[in-house]
């Protein structure tokens, strides 16, 4: 898709002022976050599981040009195929080649960001082939011509009103007349409309939440079990998957699902967790003919060893998203591609460049709680504070603000003239604070305009700390004056 | 340059390894070894507590649990499970040894066919390769006596697990696999199936039955059951 990133601004506006979209970051907001809690509060080993799943992917990282060519020979081994593809349009490619050779007509797919990535199902549709999404939100902004806006959940922005109207645009040959108030209503109907096209299709498109180079397996964790559907009917099973997703054992992989779930859903494990390996042996009696591994590299080596490698630690839970103050402001599509919240903007830029993708690293106030929750302890912070670094290096952004950094970096480092600038700027703006609290400022609208600004109370920190003024005392002096 | 070798190659450079075979393959090394991470203490039990736990979750997840003294009580099961829920009297089971020698006829009127799963199929028996307390999930394994499809297609799912299969963690049941399966090797498809299908993607609402089954029953096969 074309990124409607550079638009960052005027898409959070427009965010802002969508009802439904706010409706449901609201309940987002509260109940995601609930849940991870309480299931991670269920595992005292929880916080050790972390730190366990952090190092097995750093290990593989460090290793991974060994782990890719053993895993290739596995999935070979196993009587499957490995196609290696450099970006995008290589793997649209490929895929759409594997497709044609099996004289598919229809593809059913579950979920997954990376094809979602190479927006290869708008190209299949160019050539002639449906593409049908069968994970229930994946299929409704499917038929809205809409990206994912968010990870796990990607039709959390459209209310059941929407989704009704939605189905009846699409599946004509039912009566228009017919129910469609309540949720169950709307999964009956969707789930009659994708039966016909599991047992139709020829070839299943899937992508891998983790590959296993132990067992040249590939992992597929969903609570619908449409991926199972997706790879066990078709004749054909392709799974595309970029590179970094490599584990190396069995047991590595059960330590991530450990956390996956819990911080995605705050599920304890999903309910379908799968484990696929090659085509169907000659005595089975189901399961498909061919099995072929698109494997995706798309920007991902020329990471490695750069400031943003550990961002390919990220096995795309989503809980960076359901903590982020921005991302339960604006939602998903704000951002404007396929990714979003602090993982999405640590990650877009390194995937369409820092051009495109300028405002999102700085669409964070780095509070810090995406770090404090990710399962893979990704530092997102630091690296959107990398990003800010490069624009200003590339001398991108607003003149201002770029003069005021500069202007700020120069008193910092002289610490005795920037402790009077700041004393001299305390005094006077207390002083004429008076009621505590600014409603307009000079050169400061673009916060009053929507808010108040707090007035100083007393002296700054520093200056507090000389006078030997202690924490407990001033802390209550100045809560008093402030309100 | 072919799109591996050049993926390979920039990895190689950045990551300052020499070449493909280099001796002390650290990748290789790492599998062959394949080290339990932490386990999480909560399925380090004996076995009635195991079994005790898998109830448990299972049960925390919407699926039903029952347990009985052997296979020979699996029809009569079916049947009480087929008249509890008002479902016609038809079932499609696991061409599994286990399920084919029970007198199903003699037992029950039911209209029972062995195979695959097929889009019209409404009740599914399987058997399960084993089970994991500390979630409640059970693993499926394909083969010949296990088709996949038996797991996902119809609306009710009732599994059949034998007591001594369930295992405190996720990492014995791959042992037994691995020791069955070869190392490097697994079956076409492993499942863990925990609880009936779920989605709540509209409007965050929970609703059972999205593409898979609607209801998953457990049969736990419990000789020493009372």
């Amino acid at each position: 898709m074309q990124p409607t990133s550079p638009n960052f601004k005027q898409n959070a506006r427009e965010a802002i002022a969508d009802d439904p979209l706010q409706a449901a970051l609201a309940k987002l907001a509260v109940g995601f976050p609930m849940r991870r809690l309480e299931a991670a509060q269920r595992l005292p080993e929880f916080e050790d599981l972390r730190d366990q799943a952090r190092d097995i992917k750093n290990h593989v990282l460090e290793n991974l040009d060994q782990y890719l060519e053993a895993y290739e020979k596995k999935v070979t081994d196993s009587g499957g195929h490995v196609h290696w593809c450099r970006d995008a349009k290589e793997a649209r490619e490929t895929i759409l080649d594997i497709c044609r050779k099996a004289g598919a007509k229809t593809v059913t797919k579950s979920k997954s960001m990376i094809s979602e990535e190479i927006a290869v199902n708008a190209y299949l549709e160019e050539n002639g082939i449906e593409p049908v999404e069968t994970d229930l939100g994946e299929y409704i902004i499917q038929l809205r011509k809409e990206p994912p806006s968010h990870i796990i959940a990607p039709a959390i922005h459209l209310s059941k009103e929407q989704v009704a109207d939605t189905f009846r645009n699409a599946h004509i040959d039912l009566a228009a007349d017919r129910d469609l108030d309540e949720p169950r209503s709307l999964l009956e109907e969707a789930r009659a409309k994708l039966r016909e096209k599991f047992l139709g299709a020829d070839v299943g498109l899937t992508g891998a939440n983790m590959l296993i180079a132990e067992t040249g397996t590939n992992v597929l964790v969903t609570n619908e079990g449409n991926a199972d559907l997706t790879n066990n009917l078709p004749r054909v099973h392709v799974v595309i998957a970029s590179i970094e997703k490599i584990v190396p054992t069995l047991e590595d992989a059960s330590t991530i699902l450990r956390v996956l779930a819990r911080s995605a859903t705050g599920q304890d494990i999903s309910v379908y967790t799968t484990f696929c390996t090659g085509p169907r042996r000659p005595e089975d009696l189901d399961g498909p003919e061919e099995y072929h591994v698109v494997l995706l590299d798309n920007g991902r080596s020329e990471m490695i060893g750069s400031e943003f490698h550990e961002m390919l630690r990220c096995i795309r839970c989503g809980a960076c998203l359901n903590h982020c103050p921005i991302y339960k402001s604006v939602g998903g599509h704000a951002y404007g591609w396929v990714y979003s919240g602090p993982m999405g903007a640590v990650l877009i830029p390194n995937l369409i460049g820092m051009e495109e993708a300028q405002h999102l690293p700085n669409a964070s106030t780095l509070c810090g709680k995406c770090e404090s929750v990710c399962p893979m302890r990704i530092p997102l912070p630091k690296m959107l504070r990398k990003w800010r670094e490069r624009q200003y290096k590339a001398e991108m952004g607003s003149a201002t603000a770029r003069w005021a950094l500069k202007s700020w970096a120069w008193l910092a480092k002289r610490p005795a003239l920037y402790r009077r600038v700041m004393n001299a700027g305390v005094a006077l703006l207390g002083q004429f604070g008076g009621q505590g609290r600014f409603k307009s400022l000079p050169l400061a609208s673009g916060w009053t305009s929507k808010r108040d600004l707090a007035a100083p109370a007393g002296d700054t920190f520093i200056s507090q700390h000389h006078k030997g003024a202690r924490g407990d005392q001033s802390g209550a002096l100045m809560r008093k004056k402030v309100h | 340059m072919s799109a591996r070798e050049e993926i390979l190659s920039k990895l190689r450079s950045k990551l300052g390894h020499s070449n493909a075979s280099n001796d002390g393959n650290a990748a290789l090394k790492h599998i062959q070894e394949h080290h339990k991470n932490l386990i999480p203490r909560r399925g380090s039990l004996d076995k009635a507590q195991r079994v005790d736990l898998f109830v448990q979750e299972a049960t925390r997840v919407n699926a039903t649990v029952v347990r009985i003294q052997g296979f020979e009580d699996v029809p009569n099961q079916v049947s009480a499970y087929l008249r509890e829920h008002q479902l016609p009297a038809k079932i499609k089971i696991a061409p599994h040894d286990n399920l084919k020698s029970l007198d199903w006829q003699q037992k029950t009127s039911l209209m029972v066919d062995e195979g695959r799963g097929q889009g019209d199929d409404g009740v599914s028996v399987s058997v399960a390769y084993g089970g994991v307390a500390e979630t409640g999930t059970l693993v499926m394994s394909s083969g010949p006596q296990t088709p996949t499809s038996l797991n996902f297609l119809p609306l009710d799912h009732i599994v059949v697990l034998e007591a001594d299969n369930i295992a405190g963690d996720y990492e014995a049941v791959w042992e037994r696999l691995r020791a069955q399966s070869g190392p490097g090797k697994l079956p076409r498809t492993v499942n863990w199936i925990t609880g009936p299908s779920r989605t709540a993607d509209i409007e965050q609402t929970l609703l059972l039955g999205a593409h898979g089954p609607q209801r998953l029953h457990i049969l736990i096969v419990d000789p020493s059951e009372s």
